[in-house]
């Protein structure tokens, strides 16, 4: 039971969160052929498209509204429109996703009455989808514009199927949070099928940002969910939604079309997927394949080879609130301490992290804490090389963005073979931590104060 | 806010630069305020301006007063290099919340500012203001103000919230912090008749460097670089400089020409990318600084430093021409001096296709054609899809751009190269155009280029089909179309068995012998027994595919 600690600086310092309007973004760069516009100045857009670009080395759409200071004064819906009309007649979307920024909610922007005398202006538009979600920058992560995106998607996208439509059991609609990459959407598509279940993933970056090449080039994305098959999600037999962020989104499915859901928290490590497995294998009326029984010994037997070097390590760790929850907690199945939690914003998953505090902070707080409590485990973003250089301990890289290495979207941390594979890699760095930093010469046990220097006699309160 | 307008206004009349000073009169004023196309835009803000053009300093903690997307999307995204403190690469922020937007955020931005100093002591700091600040009315003058008097320590205001403007403005916003707040605040602790300022020089990926030691070599000094790699003392003593050289980008005109004006530092537009800049510069900064008191022998000095330098670049290019030929370049960039590039390529053997002018003067234009013929092609700007296409065409081996553009290239499995400001690799200087070369070289040689041009091998076969018919591959293309081809193919025309019948037969029973599958297809076997030994010896290709 974790105590949520909020923040007493007036400086945040090497922030670990990104703001809420690129989520929202983000979110819409997993349907097919979409525009998602941030309705601000365009250096808003300018920086999260460099963000994008620099963590999926892919070619990014992201456009603005370019708002300017007078502008700003007179309202946006000039700009707004101009900006609709300039994407519609250039890059010939299939869909429009609209999020405000700090400026244009500082200004009372109401982009939703806007969005009305664009349509009412322009009768061309009529069949093309304009979502439009509100994400202050001043409010709020990166991970709450995402949230609300989606559900926004559902409200306005998903049909409510008529009564004498019949439900398809086979079909299976996917709501995965911010922190799953292309190569996790993958996996689980590859999972759901193996039971003989369609997945329609909203929103499927996988579609989008999973690097393939295209035939053409398109302004857009290349790929992700088709508006069409997003409406007709009203059908599915279930809906599944990963992570606590997107129990919304689940929710509003829920209430518009009848489809039940069932909420993973989480799906690294052992016993979560044991229960995805079972529910997949019960929804499906299928046993589970062959494969998946398998993976799971694999699964079990990198365990047993990874805990001895992953066991009794202490952990800072920097993340997201459903990440940072995903991966403490099956670190702390392997037997690690949760030692310093540092996430971006509110979430109910939070109290339930392994640890004695979680703050809502940034990488100043992670470092001091990790170098104050002696951890021997770093887990963030990229932006936490700096801390990581200095404290010389093993660094794991998770969660956006992650410019600084390459294959970002297709680190894969679901299922069984994706926690295989996780646990080896962590280990792999304690490995090299060791041989690098750690190895015994005549003179390691020599000085006894060495001994409580590394922590041990905190270690066993912990 | 009235004098952020006034500020702009007098920033965009700018005498120094070339390309206003060629505008009629009545639009001079106007200076460079090109519409931005809501829908349409690709630029940064002109808070990005201000960034790119003091951030290099790196002693300084640079504190952005605003929302958390301004310095959280955007922090440590720069590749400018530092021989001292990191203080720089650290992200400073207000991140402003819905409380602050409501009550003002000026209380907080002093806290901080106290926050940073008791923790961090710089020796300056600069505040960035942003848009939504600046719209609620923070005054970040008069807070700096009032922090500075009572921590005894520069804090500086940099007036250059993102939506007044472009990334341009705001580079020239940022140099107007300096020259009202920085330059000329301090004494240098000694001068020499050598003393220089480099000026809108950023030390990307350490770029500085591979120039620095032929100055140390001519007994050159920086006195000040503004901003790579740059202290706060050093900018604010830079008055005392005997010559500015601004390097390559009108972006800090405005800082060269008042200097000049205040401090009669001359100050000369130059470029350090290729080997004639390169040279051109150096000669440049021997004069000015001879014409200010230092010893003639200088130039003499400079010019055989010059003489062995692009002795020593050529022979290290010449290798590459005979490798190069028929190589043709596709050059995008927004950099002004495309021509001194473009030069350097051609020395290379390179065959220039087009090359961007969308910043250049009429001179840089003239330049071009001067070097690439009167049909030189040039690009004011040119859509992705445009791009696009002429890759995919094959009119370009390589092409040379910034960052946005990459994956249009590469997209089309077309070599390319990162030469704007985000890129990894150091490309001043004699020695930095020899690098260029180089990966240029490496990229255009790489075997994989090939490799990820061919067909995929569905495709391959789907034409294969087309060509020929093949049952066979029709069989793992498509299982109706093979199915209906392996029951039309008679084997046995006495006995009307096809092909479908005996691979079934064959497969299901694991039969080998033309007796055995004689037995379980009624078929005599006397007329067709060779056949039937060569679909025993080739199993049917549609069972090879399933395995």
């Amino acid at each position: 039971m974790a105590i949520l600690m909020t923040p007493k600086k007036a400086c945040a310092v090497n922030p670990l969160k990104m703001s809420q309007p690129i989520g929202g973004a983000f979110a819409f760069m997993g349907l097919r052929g979409a525009m998602p516009i941030l309705h601000g100045p365009q250096g808003c857009t300018s920086f999260g498209l460099t963000l994008f670009v620099r963590h999926f080395k892919e070619a990014v759409p992201l456009q603005t509204t370019a708002m300017t200071e007078v502008t700003t004064v007179l309202g946006g819906y000039e700009n707004l429109d101009q900006a609709i009309l300039n994407i519609f007649n250039r890059a010939k979307p299939e869909i429009i996703g609209i999020c405000s920024t700090g400026v244009t909610e500082t200004n009372g922007d109401d982009v939703d009455a806007y969005i009305k005398l664009v349509r009412e202006k322009h009768p061309q538009l009529a069949r093309l989808p304009l979502v439009y979600v509100s994400t202050p920058d001043f409010k709020d992560a990166f991970q709450d514009g995402w949230e609300r995106a989606v559900a926004r998607m559902v409200e306005v996208l998903v049909e409510t199927p008529s009564v004498e439509a019949p439900r398809d059991p086979a079909r299976v609609n996917v709501l995965p949070g911010c922190h799953l990459t292309p190569g996790d959407l993958d996996e689980l598509r590859n999972i759901l099928e193996d039971f003989g279940l369609q997945p329609s993933f909203l929103p499927d970056v996988a579609g989008s940002l999973d690097g393939h090449i295209p035939d053409e080039f398109t302004p857009t994305t290349i790929g992700g969910i088709g508006v069409d098959e997003v409406a007709a999600m009203g059908r599915a037999g279930w809906t599944i939604a990963i992570g606590s962020q997107m129990r919304r989104a689940a929710e509003a499915m829920q209430a518009k079309t009848g489809v039940p859901f069932r909420l993973f928290e989480r799906l690294c490590g052992l016993i979560p997927n044991d229960e995805f497995i079972a529910f997949l294998s019960e929804i499906s009326g299928r046993s589970v394949p062959a494969k998946y029984r398998r993976q799971r010994g694999q699964l079990a037997d990198a365990m047993l080879d990874g805990h001895f070097l992953i066991g009794g390590r202490r952990l800072a760790i920097g993340a997201e609130p459903d990440l940072l929850f995903d991966l403490s907690s099956m670190l702390h199945d392997m037997g690690v301490h949760v030692i310093a939690a540092v996430t971006t914003t509110h979430s109910p998953v939070l109290e339930r992290v392994e640890t004695q505090e979680v703050l809502i902070g940034d990488l100043e707080d992670l470092g001091e804490l990790a170098k104050n409590k002696n951890c021997d485990l770093l887990i963030t973003h990229s932006h936490g090389r700096q801390a990581a250089a200095q404290l010389k301990i093993p660094f794991y890289r998770a969660g956006f963005p992650m410019f600084d290495r390459v294959g970002a979207g297709h680190h894969i941390s679901v299922g069984y073979r994706g926690t295989r594979d996780l646990i080896f890699a962590i280990a792999n760095l304690v490995i090299a931590d060791r041989e690098q930093n750690h190895r015994p010469t005549p003179d390691t046990w020599r000085d006894s104060k060495l001994l409580s220097r590394t922590g041990r006699t905190e270690r066993s309160v912990a | 806010m009235s004098s952020l307008r006034a500020t702009v206004r007098n920033i965009f009349n700018e005498p120094g630069c070339a390309k206003n000073g060629s505008k009629p009169e009545s639009e001079r004023k106007k200076g460079c305020t090109k519409q931005l196309q809501p829908g349409g835009a690709a630029g940064g803000c002109a808070f990005d301006g201000a960034k790119i053009a003091l951030q290099p300093f790196t002693d300084v903690a640079h504190l952005v007063h605003g929302p958390i997307a301004c310095e959280g999307n955007s922090w440590d995204s720069r590749s400018a290099a530092s021989s001292g403190s990191n203080l720089w690469r650290t992200a400073f922020t207000t991140d402003m919340n819905e409380t602050d937007i409501v009550f003002g955020g000026e209380k907080r931005l002093y806290k901080a500012i106290k926050q940073i100093i008791d923790k961090y002591d710089p020796p300056a700091i600069f505040v960035y203001q942003t848009c939504v600040p600046a719209m609620i009315g923070d005054d970040i003058d008069a807070v700096c103000k009032a922090a500075a008097g009572k921590f005894g320590k520069p804090v500086i205001p940099v007036n250059s919230p993102g939506f007044v403007g472009s990334k341009n403005l705001g580079s020239k916003l940022a140099g107007e912090a300096l020259l009202e707040h920085v330059i000329g605040t301090q004494e240098p602790d000694d001068t020499t008749a050598y003393d220089i300022n480099l000026i809108g020089e950023y030390n990307l990926s350490g770029e500085l460097w591979q120039i620095k030691p032929l100055f140390e070599e001519l007994g050159i000094r920086i006195l000040s670089c503004i901003s790579g790699d740059g202290k706060y003392r050093e900018v604010a003593s830079s008055h005392r400089a005997r010559a500015a050289m601004m390097v390559c980008s009108k972006s800090l005109i405005n800082v060269a020409r008042k200097m000049e004006e205040r401090y009669e530092i001359p100050f000369f537009e130059g470029s350090f990318y290729g080997i004639q800049d390169s040279s051109d510069s150096l000669r440049e900064i021997a004069r000015l600084l001879v014409g200010r008191g230092a010893p003639d022998h200088l130039i003499e000095r400079t010019e055989s430093v010059i003489a062995r330098e692009e002795a020593r670049a050529w022979t290290a290019i010449e290798p590459y021409k005979a490798r190069f030929n028929g190589k043709k370049v596709l050059l995008i960039t927004g950099g002004v001096k495309s021509w001194s590039v473009v030069a350097a390529l051609q020395e290379a053997g390179l065959e220039l296709v087009g090359t961007s002018v969308k910043k250049s003067t009429k001179e840089d234009k003239d330049r071009i054609k001067q070097l690439m013929g009167q049909d030189a092609h040039m690009i004011e700007d040119m859509p992705p899809r445009e791009m696009y296409r002429i890759l995919k065409d094959a009119k370009a081996d390589i092409m040379l751009s910034g960052g946005k553009s990459q994956f249009v290239a590469l997209k089309t499995a077309t070599p390319w190269l990162d030469i704007n400001q985000e890129r990894c690799h150091a490309y001043m200087g004699y020695v930095g155009m020899v690098k260029l070369v180089e990966e240029i070289d490496k990229s255009l040689s790489n075997p994989m280029w090939e490799q990820l041009r061919r067909p995929t091998p569905w495709n391959a076969l789907a034409r294969a089909m087309v060509k020929v018919r093949s049952q066979a591959i029709a069989s793992i293309s498509d299982e109706a179309i093979g199915e209906t081809a392996r029951r039309a193919k008679k084997i046995c025309v006495c006995n009307t068995v096809d092909l479908g019948t005996i691979e079934d037969a064959t497969c299901s029973h694991g039969l080998t012998s033309v007796e055995a599958v004689r037995q379980h297809t009624n078929e005599a076997g006397g007329c067709c027994s060779r056949r039937i030994e060569n679909i025993l010896r080739s199993p049917p290709a549609m069972f090879q595919a399933a395995e």
